[in-house]
């Protein structure tokens, strides 16, 4: 007999009930980042049966602060997060079936995450409101609830969007907060992210079981350093009319464009590049290729890593691609095109 | 005037009439945020004429976006 859920089904509302039906249940985390790997690590260990979550980055040193599935050994290695997370998940709980994917949490892959293998509830833990609201369409599209997570500093918000039933992000934002909003400089101390990761995970937990009626049902803030607490029920603000909820949907940000996407990442000095169309790199080859050049290149399965004169290049199999030392974007893709035509 | 600001009693300086003085006091004029007063939600629109009167119960919740 596995004892390992014992205190889970000791709680009343979870149950032996609750517990069998939490593990036949599919989780999709969007973000592999604090908050993605605090949620990955409460939600394997609470038994559900499978586990998705996608990440763009590599693990850095400056990650293992708060990202606590990482060690020093991924930092070393630059492993992929969404790899160095599934090795350390699969250590904690094997039972969970789990799908780790190194990309760009793009339409196309969500839309095909959210499709091919329908996932229950979407966690966000991502770092940006671009991404946020494709989450946002895909849930309202394909009737999924998702959990918004955010903290900087001492301070965190979360919100459970249930489709047809709350408003939805594009009801409560309007418009997409851009630059200082999400790229954040007053850092981050860990016990911010692990309060968003128990509003997020408790909701998630409540969903799963279907305890509904247990619901916050607002969007609740919290400031840990200066003591503060604050939530509102925001029913009221659903909008009839709104593109992404509404009786007419049109679902704005899935509407996809072929073309290259930059991102400037959070924080890092660095900007990502997304290539138009597929590309399928042979690292070994590309990691050859600089090195014939007289770069020093370091690499691993997953990417290349390129010192240039005066940036850093990381390169994924699918040609993204990370340039480190700038937040200039047209600088960025002049520096890829150079290298990667 | 004295403000029941996210459940704390708070005295807020005289010169703050509007919600928009008291976001712009807090420093979150520039962030997206959503305001309820005595338990109704305002549209951004009425945060320059909506007055605050004392006692007023605030709450104010604003949007982050990092993880
Ligand atoms: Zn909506």
């Amino acid at each position: 007999m596995n004892e390992r859920y014992s205190r889970q089904e000791l709680f009343r509302p979870i149950g032996k009930e609750g517990q069998a039906t939490i593990s036949a249940k599919h989780v999709l985390i969007v973000g592999a980042g604090a908050l993605g790997t605090g949620n990955a690590e409460a939600l394997v260990r609470a038994g559900i049966g499978k586990l998705t979550i996608i990440d763009r980055d590599y693990v850095e040193w400056s990650n293992l602060q708060r990202q606590q599935l990482y060690s020093e050994e991924d930092a070393k290695a630059r492993l992929p997060k969404a790899v160095a997370a599934k090795q350390r998940l699969v250590q904690v709980n094997s039972e969970v079936e789990m799908e780790a994917v190194v990309g760009d949490a793009n339409v196309e892959e969500l839309e095909r995450l959210a499709t091919e293998a329908r996932p229950d509830v979407i966690i966000d833990a991502t770092d940006n409101f671009e991404t946020r609201m494709i989450i946002n369409d895909i849930s309202c599209k394909y009737g999924i609830p998702w959990i918004y997570g955010a903290c900087v500093g001492s301070y965190g918000i979360s919100y459970a969007f249930l489709p047809g039933k709350t408003p939805c992000l594009h009801c409560l934002l309007e418009t997409v907060p851009i630059g200082g909003l999400t790229c954040d400089t007053a850092g981050i101390i860990s016990p911010a992210v692990q309060m968003v990761v128990a509003y997020q995970v408790t909701e998630a937990l409540k969903l799963l079981v279907g305890d509904e009626a247990s619901l916050r049902g607002k969007l609740v803030s919290f400031d840990l350093w200066n003591n503060q607490y604050a939530s509102i029920r925001v029913d009221q603000v659903k909008k009839d009319d709104c593109p992404s909820c509404g009786g007419n949907p049109t679902y704005p940000y899935l509407s996809y464009e072929m073309q290259t996407k930059t991102a400037v990442l959070c924080g890092r000095n660095s900007v990502q590049i997304r290539p138009a169309g597929k590309r399928e790199y042979d690292l070994a080859k590309l990691a050859e290729l600089f090195s014939d050049q007289g770069f020093s290149v370091d690499s691993n399965p997953y990417l290349v890593s390129v010192s240039l004169p005066s940036h850093r290049l990381v390169i994924f199999r699918d040609g993204r691609a990370l340039v480190h030392g700038t937040k200039d974007i047209q600088e960025a893709k002049a520096i890829y095109h150079r290298y990667l035509g | 005037m004295k403000l029941i600001i996210n459940g704390e009693a708070i005295d807020v300086p005289e010169r703050i009439r509007t919600v928009a003085d008291l976001l712009e006091h807090f420093q979150l004029n520039k962030k997206i945020a959503i305001v309820e007063v005595n338990a109704c939600i305002l549209q951004k629109e009425q945060y320059a004429t909506a007055t605050l009167n004392s006692g007023d119960r605030v709450e104010i919740v604003h949007f982050v976006g990092g993880g």
